[in-house]
């Protein structure tokens, strides 16, 4: 019996400062949200955490937080961690990262069977960037930029994105926003012309039961010598332990810094 | 000369159907927050699941419980599953499983401190203060005194009186409250210490059952440990979820000839 569902990679940016268990439960939510319409199968998650040159206030090395995002997928089956975009000198876009990633799928195959990969012929490349309207086959992989509605949100503040990036992102891929408490996705979507014109590709997962470990509220517990444990993976916590990461010291790191897209993009606006 | 911290023991009932990380996360928030009195020095944790003769609807065998919570303990060094509540023949009030476990801890550090005598040969006083029991729970639990018929009105202020809370408050609830509008927790609430969970966690047992019920995942809620385990013998089913549908809780039985005073006066 042939499958005709179409196959989805998740790719999840941001800080992972550190990973929580509520990141890792945004992939599982994603995933069961888009196998029950029937027309997704979910091959693989990818954690791509941000590198050092975003300058985010208390952000610690992109090598710790490498590894403690290794240490927490250890034990999944299907998501896996990526240094791509966290080894780059300086801050990339996200759009460039879901480009790189896209390029990356293209080039292998998966098969049904995740640890099998096949590599494909070269002629079966040049097909795929014939157009964007082929991004949007059913049976070729889709990737899809996983989130909380909050970054779907951040579209709207100055300076954080480039709106050709946001077109590239819904447009040829496709988001799936995790809802959080506070967010209302489906006004912000409505009252953006560019969303509402993608509004397909964008799936908003609702998350019943409210699991809301922000990465912040770990650091400060932590500054505080207060337990994380069963917030975060027990290797996570116990490596975290070992480095000493996360003090008073290290949340002032960037604190006079401005974040890079805006310094990168208020530069370009003034010019 | 500083004073000794008083070791603590705390002890969590209930049905851990199943146990979650948000069980295991009361256990860390109570210990950090009895520390930071500067009075206590938390010595142990205990999770006694109720017996199957409590009869709640959706309750699993209280071995598969028990085998459960063992799992997701073994990488604790502090919090240990204690069986003998599950063992009773009928459900046993919490007041009883306190004082089972706080005469057995009182014997235990009888047995391991040394007596001294005095000048006189009289047995002196034990060096240290003596180890307390705490009822660990959710800022929930404490709504659950105004239940009429679950709890006995004598029970509840032996609870508060001579042994005490931590309880670790939950999303919206106000356990502050509740012991605001109770003139008998009120009366005692030095003894009833509120913990703030900053985190809305909102994982609850309920949650989890539905989510598995519905072929949903529920890693990163659980430890890997316990999901396998429930894989492995079906547990959580529509038919798991309909067991006792209809009974009534058996502390409204066994507590039904004591006359029932509302703690709202």
């Amino acid at each position: 019996m042939s499958d005709n569902r179409t196959k989805v990679v998740l790719l999840a940016c941001g800080s992972f400062n550190p990973i929580t268990n509520m990141h890792l439960r945004m992939f599982e939510l994603a995933r069961d949200h888009l196998e029950d319409t029937g027309q997704y199968m979910v091959v693989k998650g990818i954690i791509s955490p941000v590198c050092d040159g975003y300058k985010k206030k208390g952000l610690i090395e992109a090598c710790h937080r490498l590894e403690m995002a290794r240490l927490a997928t250890e034990n999944s089956g299907w998501i896996t961690v990526d240094s791509w975009e966290g080894v780059q000198p300086e801050w990339v876009e996200t759009a460039k990262v879901v480009r790189h990633h896209y390029e990356e799928l293209l080039a292998t195959e998966i098969d049904d069977d995740v640890d099998t990969v096949k590599y494909v012929k070269k002629r079966r490349i040049e097909e795929n960037f014939e157009g964007s309207a082929n991004h949007n086959r059913r049976d070729g992989v889709r990737l899809m930029l996983l989130c909380g509605a909050d970054v779907l949100e951040s579209f709207g503040i100055p300076n954080m994105w480039k709106p050709e990036d946001i077109v590239e992102i819904v447009g040829s891929h496709g988001m799936v926003c995790i809802t959080r408490s506070g967010n209302n996705p489906h006004k912000f979507i409505h009252e953006s012309d560019v969303l509402w014109k993608y509004r397909k590709n964008i799936h908003v997962v609702h998350e019943w039961v409210t699991n809301d470990i922000s990465a912040t509220h770990v650091r400060r517990a932590l500054r505080r010598c207060r337990s994380v444990r069963y917030l975060l993976p027990d290797g996570v916590v116990c490596y975290i332990r070992e480095h000493g990461l996360y003090s008073a010291e290290s949340e002032q790191k960037n604190a006079d810094v401005i974040l890079a897209p805006l310094q990168r993009y208020s530069r370009a606006s003034s010019s | 000369m500083a004073t000794r911290r008083v070791p603590l023991v705390l002890l969590a009932c209930g049905s851990f159907n199943p146990i979650t990380n948000q069980h295991m996360r009361l256990f860390e928030l109570a210990r950090d927050h009895m520390h930071s009195t500067g009075q206590y020095q938390v010595v142990g944790g205990i999770v006694s699941p109720v017996s199957d003769g409590y009869g709640k609807q959706g309750l699993v065998l209280a071995k598969h419980r028990i085998a459960m919570a063992k799992l997701a303990l073994q990488s604790s060094n502090w919090v240990t599953v204690d069986e003998w509540e599950s063992q009773q023949p009928d459900w046993t009030e919490t007041v009883v499983t306190m004082r089972y476990h706080y005469g057995r801890i009182l014997k235990e550090y009888e047995q391991n401190s040394e007596t001294h005598y005095d000048s006189n040969g009289n047995i002196a006083p034990l060096s240290g203060p003596s180890p307390r029991l705490k009822l660990l729970c959710g800022a929930d639990f404490l709504d659950t005194f105004k239940i009429p018929g679950l709890w006995r009105d004598d029970h509840v202020e032996e609870l508060v009186e001579c042994f005490g809370l931590v309880c670790v408050s939950r999303g919206r609830l106000q356990p502050e409250r509740a012991v605001h509008e109770s003139d008998m927790l009120n009366s005692h609430r030095q003894n009833i210490f509120l913990v703030r969970e900053w985190v809305r966690n909102e994982t609850s047992a309920t949650e989890v059952r539905r989510a598995l019920r519905r072929g949903l995942s529920v890693k990163y809620l659980i430890p890997d440990s316990v999901i396998e385990y429930i894989q492995r013998h079906n547990l959580y089913t529509e038919d798991s979820e309909r067991r006792n549908e209809g009974t009534v809780l058996r502390p409204l039985i066994k507590q039904a000839h004591t006359p029932v005073k509302s703690l709202d006066d």
